[in-house]
């Protein structure tokens, strides 16, 4: 436990140091990166710990978008409160999608919630009137202002990104510790015998999704108060691809590794778009890359060798 | 009446497609005594105890269990109640640690009292004789070890009926002699229903025998009526 | 134009999305039923199937019809084999897990689609049709002296549909024939069933899958080159293309290829029928949510039957 909390509080430790050292240019990324991180990590809870795979995140991600930014703009929320309805908006989806999704197994899982989340990002286009379909729409930097900081300013963003990812990472430490994560941990590796421990199987994976969704949203909705930007391209499916490629490059079931898997995949992609556009391309060799060679990623790979302990 | 029912079934009954593995099996279990169920391969012993604790649905029938109807009662709320099932091929958590694996066991039943875990994994680990390998990964262990691990997962959850199916298959036979020493100290305050294949063990275990046979129970008694009963041998001869 | 000649014409566009469809459900499905796995890239197989149409068609010199006739071969063909030395190389490589296929087949997605980018560029380019004689198609009415029969203006199509619609239905009859009558078809409905027992009867089971696997990519392309004379190719085409076949996939029963054909012939048929009457925003969102929720709660799709 000491180990672990040393590890964790030191990577939040470094990304607070390297708002200090790191060159302008990174701190943009950066700020990206962890709240992306963040979006990976609330994958990982029904992925990586409950062995829940979805294919349709994308939705929870853009529920808090835009559950924030609509409120923002055609409520005229503040940014605090409308960041507070884009979190509800994706508890609230996470368990209605939860409560359906959950009664298949599997591929039909997998399946169906690429289908619900789908079904959201045509939602979004159908009512264009309101949302802007496919543009997308501006929230306007007069209104991006909190306790009299301006979350569009470089440095302030920057610590609000670094105080989500915080939050989210601490708080997922804790629950992999708690009993509640033990049990889920269970039901990943054999869901008949968690049952037959007494454990009521289909109330945990139900937690676990509204947890990961929330999460998810959460990362959604900060990213939408952080850049500015509201957009369905967020609700389609290269976004429930993206936290499941980096969830698996990083280690799934660890709770680092969807923090290091997004860093490695924003810098590589980076570094490719020099020399093609085509970079969905890179992310596709990967995946197939990691599915036959590395399943359980960078930091499963740590764990293996290296640090048994590592949560 | 002096015994007490902690379990009964009245015409419980399983079908596989037109396949009848249980029949019509009443069955009662004293409070406090260890019942032995036993009956050729195929004979429908793990059916019948998959209905008790639920992992399975009744054809039709119903299972009493603590005086209430628990028939149509999910699996995880009659393990709640105080059931254990130990599975005939073990099924543990391959990739966790033996001490994961029992603590699994235990802290379903501490509910928030997190302090008493580890005392307590460590605690039922011992009683099992596997103290010394709770930091190994439960895949790498000896199928013996395994076995016993999955005993243990059984004994942390201190339920008031305990149901072993084929626990000492593939235990040596001083680890057979400490399983028996092991039930008999656990008997003192857990009803156990053991399926069992080892006849010396059901004789040194059993208050009471259950002969099963093509789904049907066939023979009831102490131990020394159904060593006796001739329908008992032809079955296992014939069978 | 009045609204019967209107949904006549509604129909027929219908029926051609419908053949289209029918060949490209028919793939994944066969690759769910044979193998239970679900190929994510199925669409960039017909999307290479039109590409590969184009290439060869402007590589070609020749009249329209050979260097269609050639498409029509070739094309199916060489996706087939692409596909087949995918399986090979990947989907054998992860043991056939159905989760870990998805992935790797989400990658291969990625790679196909890029790779055609990269090469074949962003542009939609048209491929000619090897004949496409205007047909104008009669309707009727009752007037004052009876029934009649007059050629609405605009109520018409062309022998180029009408030739996709047959060659659909050909496709099928094969595609039958080879399943209930040949030895091929009894060792793929063998491994279907148990592919355990097939393998300890040593069928190659390896090796039907890549089979499989090629087949099904194969009536992807043969479906695309079927309509890239009516759609042009583009690299990004395999996206709509999968999700209707997901959706008959799902309405029809996974695995079930009776079940499959007809929801193809349903869909395709009130796809084309509906974005003639609705917004076509509307249709796919309703589509979509039909879907899932027939996976929720039918499993086994709209026309399987429950199972015991
Ligand atoms: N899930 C199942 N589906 C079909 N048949 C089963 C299933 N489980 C058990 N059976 C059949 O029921 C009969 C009883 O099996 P079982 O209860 O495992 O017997 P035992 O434990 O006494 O060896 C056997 O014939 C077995 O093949
Ligand atoms: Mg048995």
């Amino acid at each position: 436990m000491r180990k672990s909390l040393t590890l964790h509080l030191g990577l939040i430790a470094l990304l607070f140091a390297l708002q200090f050292i790191a060159p302008a240019y990174h701190h943009g990324n950066l700020a990206r990166i962890m709240v992306m991180a963040s979006f990976a990590m609330g994958y990982n809870i029904m992925f990586g710990y409950t062995g829940l795979l979805s294919l349709g995140h994308a939705m929870f991600f853009a529920v808090g978008m835009y559950g924030m930014g609509l409120s923002a703009t055609q409520l005229g929320l503040s940014i605090g409160p409308a960041f507070g309805v884009g979190i509800l908006s994706a508890l609230i989806c996470s368990l209605i999608v939860g409560l359906l999704a959950l009664r298949t197994i599997g591929v039909a899982f997998m399946i169906v919630t690429l289908m619900f989340s789908q079904t959201i990002f045509l939602t979004i286009l159908y009512f264009g009137g309101i949302t802007r379909g496919d543009e997308g729409f501006v929230i306007k930097q007069s209104t991006r202002q909190i306790f009299g900081l301006d979350l569009s300013d470089a440095t302030t963003r920057y610590f609000a990104a670094l105080l989500l990812f915080s939050l989210v990472l601490l708080g997922i430490l804790w629950l992999v510790k708690s009993p509640t994560g033990r049990v889920l941990i269970a039901i990943r590796e054999n869901e008949e015998r968690a049952k037959m421990l007494g454990y009521d199987v289909w109330r945990h994976k139900l937690a676990a999704v509204v947890m990961s969704g929330t999460v998810s949203g959460a990362a959604g909705a900060a990213y939408g108060v952080l850049f500015g930007y509201v957009g369905a391209s967020f609700s389609q499916v290269p976004y429930s691809i993206f936290p499941l490629l980096w969830v698996l490059l990083g280690g799934a079931g660890t709770v680092i590794g969807p923090f290091v898997g997004t860093l490695f995949m924003f810098y590589l992609i980076d570094l490719s778009s020099t020399v093609t556009d085509a970079y969905m391309l890179v992310v596709g060799v990967i995946l197939v890359l990691l599915t036959m060679f590395a399943r359980n990623g960078l930091m499963g790979i740590v764990r293996e060798r290296w640090a048994k302990w590592l949560p | 009446m002096a015994a007490v029912n902690l379990l009964s079934t009245r015409g419980l009954s399983r079908n596989f497609g037109g396949m009848k593995a249980v029949q019509n099996v009443d069955l009662d279990l004293q409070q406090g005594k260890i019942r032995a169920l036993i009956g050729p391969n195929g004979a429908g012993k793990t059916t019948l105890v998959s209905m008790l604790c639920g992992r399975i649905p009744a054809s039709s029938g119903t299972v009493t269990f603590l005086g209430q109807d628990v028939t149509d009662m999910p699996a995880h709320k009659r393990i709640s109640m105080g059931m254990a099932y130990t599975f005939q091929i073990t099924s543990i958590f391959d990739d966790l640690t033996v001490f994961e694996n029992v603590a699994l066991a235990v802290q379903h039943r501490l509910g928030r009292a997190a302090k008493q875990l580890k005392p307590e994994v460590l605690a039922t680990l011992e009683r099992v004789g596997l103290e010394t390998r709770s930091d190994q990964v439960a895949g790498d262990l000896a199928y013996g070890h395994q076995r016993l691990l999955e005993i243990a997962m059984g004994l942390g959850q201190e339920p008031k009926l305990l149901i072993l199916d084929e626990p000492t298959q593939g235990l040596s036979d001083g680890e057979i002699d400490e399983f028996i020493a092991l039930i008999r100290e656990v008997s003192a305050n857990t009803t156990v229903l053991l399926i069992e294949h080892n006849i010396s063990v059901v004789m040194a275990l059993a208050d009471a025998i259950t002969v099963l046979n093509f789904g049907e129970i066939i023979a009831e008694g102490t131990p020394e009526e159904i060593h006796a009963n001739p329908a008992v041998q032809a079955a296992y001869l014939g069978g | 134009m009045e609204f019967g000649p209107h949904l006549m014409l509604a129909m027929l566009e219908g029926l051609v999305q419908a053949s289209v469809l029918t060949l490209t459900a028919l793939g994944l499905s066969l690759v769910f039923g044979v193998m239970r796995v679900v190929n994510v890239a199925h669409g960039e197989f017909y999307m290479l199937g039109a590409v590969l149409a184009w290439w060869i068609t402007s590589l070609l010199g020749g009249s329209a019809l050979i260097e269609f006739t050639a498409a029509l071969i070739l094309a199916p063909l060489l996706v087939g084999l692409l596909a087949g030395l995918a399986d090979w190389l990947i989907l054998r490589r992860v043991d056939y897990d159905p989760e870990r296929t998805i992935v790797a087949t989400i990658g291969l997605l990625y790679i196909i689609q890029q790779v055609t980018l990269m090469t074949y560029g962003p542009d939609a380019r048209p491929v000619a049709p090897p004949f496409n004689t205007r047909l104008a198609l009669p309707w009727f009415e009752f007037g004052e002296n009876g029934f009649a029969l007059y050629w609405p203006w605009g109520l018409s199509t062309t022998s180029y549909k009408l030739f996709v619609i047959l060659a659909a239905i050909l496709t099928l009859i094969g595609v039958w024939l080879l399943m209930a009558k040949t030895k091929i078809g009894l060792i793929l409905r063998a491994t279907q069933l148990d592919s355990e027992t097939a393998q300890a009867f040593g069928i190659p089971v390896e090796r039907i899958y890549a089979l499989v696997f090629g087949m099904g990519a194969a009536l992807a392309a043969l479906g695309a080159v079927l309509v890239v004379p009516i759609q042009q190719a583009h690299y990004l085409m395999g996206a709509d293309p999968l999700l209707l076949s997901f959706i008959v996939v799902i309405i029809g029963g996974l695995g079930s290829l009776r079940g499959t054909v007809v929801a193809a012939i349903l869909i395709g048929m009130s796809d084309g029928i509906i974005s003639v009457f609705f917004t076509p925003t509307l249709a796919k969102m309703l589509a979509t949510l039909l879907v899932a929720m027939v996976l929720v709660y039918r499993p086994q799709g709209l026309f399987g039957a429950k199972p015991a």
